[in-house]
């Protein structure tokens, strides 16, 4: 069964195709560019290029998986929209997938995984040493994150701030990794369970003061 | 293909999520969802609010639009998607969004400025516009005057605001006087009840302002006059007749409107003028254009308010009249340009 699996919620802007069976999965392409401020642009040309190199036609998709973040909203919204778009033109099932779920926890050990989430903050979340998540997602300073007991960290935005938060960073998993987002998502893909919404995990608020009283123009 | 495609519009460059269907310059579907009311309590659009309603809309409105006309994604010919100008964020929902139509429906696709898109949506209403034509366009967010040789290929800008948008004159001039927002509708509304006796300036119409802004407009000075003759009113304790102001307010803008259209039919040789944007919807606007147009010969077309406010249509009518036109699409890479210039008709 083709799956395809997209991820703009980091500057990692991702789309991949993956055979999932009862037995298995197997990741047939993977396109990923490292590039911040070009999701729009970089989204679609990965999907037709994924689809070539897998010799596969966009018909022979039968769900997407997508990362619903948490991730700046500007970049994560083009994968969720391309997600949402593309499975109601194929008729197909979007199932979403916390994208720090998809960096997840070093196994054996307790894990910080973090990702960028700009203005000096950084996107976590806490997963056990069987790898379930246990606290987040959350968006916070490094300096709330470094209170938190872990063995370990992994992710873009803990390698940013790897003095500050007083822990071993490994340099891998950087971004959210396309065979876990398959993982995660196959039991609902092997079973047909129904699409679900996409719904981003903004975390923040929109920027937007309420329009106060006029101010006056006369001196 | 043929000369009567089937094209489908998506537009998010604002406030509204628009999806339109056209067949030609048939319009078999203009579905739309608006967040205008969440941004009421800021007294304009805030961009993030506008983005998150985009996602939210985008696939429910398809839905809707594809129902109404009773097509499916695969029988059309090509998707079209406002690509700029507009607000950044809102843009990209709008252009991803059309991409994944595109992509799973093996479509081609047509990045288009948002501009033309409100000059082309008359042809829904009037038939194939005579070219050339001038375009006044104003809305909250642009006001512009436009040489259109080719609307599939060629727009010359002319002029356009210095500073305020019309709409946003509006919206602005309404909160001082305790309207909601958008200010237009209750403006247009209290006017009807008014009389335009007091004399507001005309921006840039000076004779000094001629030579480097004969079809540029500017709207703030105006703004600020009523604020101030506002205020003198309430410092000295009278009372603010609101539906007088309303009614001069509206009287200066649609003035400055009509005549720098007109100025610009005449020195172009133009007998057609086509109004669009939110503004085109104002009642004095259309009279005096009317009335202005008729003594000089000029046709005036405005298309019905809804088609005039932004909606999927009007993308729909210009990405039919570019595959008409033979047109190549765009590419799958298309960015989303906030700053699209008006010379761009499609990317
Ligand atoms: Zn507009």
């Amino acid at each position: 069964m083709l799956v395809l699996v997209l991820d703009t919620s980091t500057p990692a802007v991702t789309a991949a195709l993956a055979d999932v069976t009862p037995t298995g999965h197997t990741v047939t392409a993977e396109l990923r560019t490292v590039d911040g401020r070009a999701h729009g642009e970089l989204m679609a040309p990965e999907i037709d290029e994924a689809l070539r190199k897998s010799g596969a036609s966009v018909r022979d998709l039968v769900a997407i998986v997508a990362g619903t973040g948490p991730g700046p909203f500007t970049g994560l919204r083009v994968g969720l929209v391309t997600a949402a778009s593309m499975g109601q033109a194929l008729g197909i099932p979007t199932y979403g997938v916390c994208s720090l779920d998809a960096i997840g926890g070093v196994p054996g050990q307790v894990t910080l995984a973090a990702t960028d989430a700009r203005r000096r903050e950084v996107y976590w979340a806490i997963y056990d040493q069987a790898g379930t998540r246990v606290e987040g997602p959350h968006v916070d300073l490094p300096d709330v994150v470094a209170a938190k007991t872990v063995a370990v960290a992994v992710g873009d935005g803990a390698l940013k701030y790897a003095d500050r938060l007083g822990v071993k960073v490994l340099d891998e998993p950087r971004y959210p990794v396309v065979d876990t987002f398959v993982r995660l998502a196959a039991e609902r893909i092997l079973a047909g369970a129904p699409s679900e919404p996409l719904t981003p995990l903004y975390l923040r608020r929109p920027d937007a003061v309420a329009a106060g009283g006029h101010k006056s123009v006369l001196p | 293909m043929t000369d009567e495609p089937l094209v489908l519009g998506i537009e998010t460059s604002c406030d509204e999520t628009g999806v339109g269907i056209v067949r030609g310059t048939t319009l078999l579907a203009d579905a739309l969802a608006s967040s205008v009311d969440l941004h009421a309590r800021f007294g304009g659009v805030v961009p993030e609010v506008a983005s998150r309603a985009h996602l939210e809309a985008m696939v429910p409105t398809m839905q809707r639009a594809l129902d109404e006309a009773g097509v499916t994604l695969a029988d059309v010919d090509a998707i079209a998607v406002t690509s700029g100008p507009g607000l950044a964020g809102a843009l990209l929902v709008g252009v991803a969004a059309a991409k994944g139509y595109a992509v799973a429906a093996e479509k081609p696709i047509y990045g288009v400025n948002h501009l033309a898109a409100h000059v082309a949506v008359d042809t829904l209403e009037h038939g194939p516009l005579p070219e050339p034509a001038i375009a006044l366009l104003v809305s909250g967010g642009h006001s512009s005057l436009l040489l259109v040789d080719d609307l599939a290929t060629g727009v010359t800008p002319l002029g356009s605001t210095i500073d305020d948008a019309a709409g946003e004159a509006f919206d602005k001039v309404a909160r001082l006087l305790g309207m909601p927002f958008p200010g237009g509708p209750p403006i247009d509304r209290a006017a009807r009840d008014g009389q335009a006796t007091i004399a507001f300036p005309r921006g840039l119409t000076a004779a000094k302002d001629q030579a480097a802004h004969r079809f540029d407009f500017s709207f703030s000075g105006l703004k600020t006059a009523v604020a101030r003759w506002v205020e003198a009113r309430e410092r000295a304790g009278e009372p603010v007749p609101v539906n007088d102001v309303a009614a001069s307010f509206q009287d200066a803008v649609c003035d400055v409107l009509t005549a720098k259209a007109i100025d610009a039919c005449r020195q172009h040789g133009v007998d057609t003028l086509v109004i669009g944007g939110g503004v085109a919807a104002n009642s004095r606007l259309r009279v005096l254009a009317e009335e202005r147009a008729a003594k000089v010969g000029i046709r005036v077309r405005v298309p019905r308010p809804k088609l005039c406010t932004d909606n999927g249509a009007m993308v729909a009518a210009l990405g039919s009249h570019l595959v008409a036109a033979g047109v190549r699409p765009s590419r799958l890479d298309l960015p989303a340009d906030s700053a699209m210039p008006l010379t761009l008709v499609s990317v």
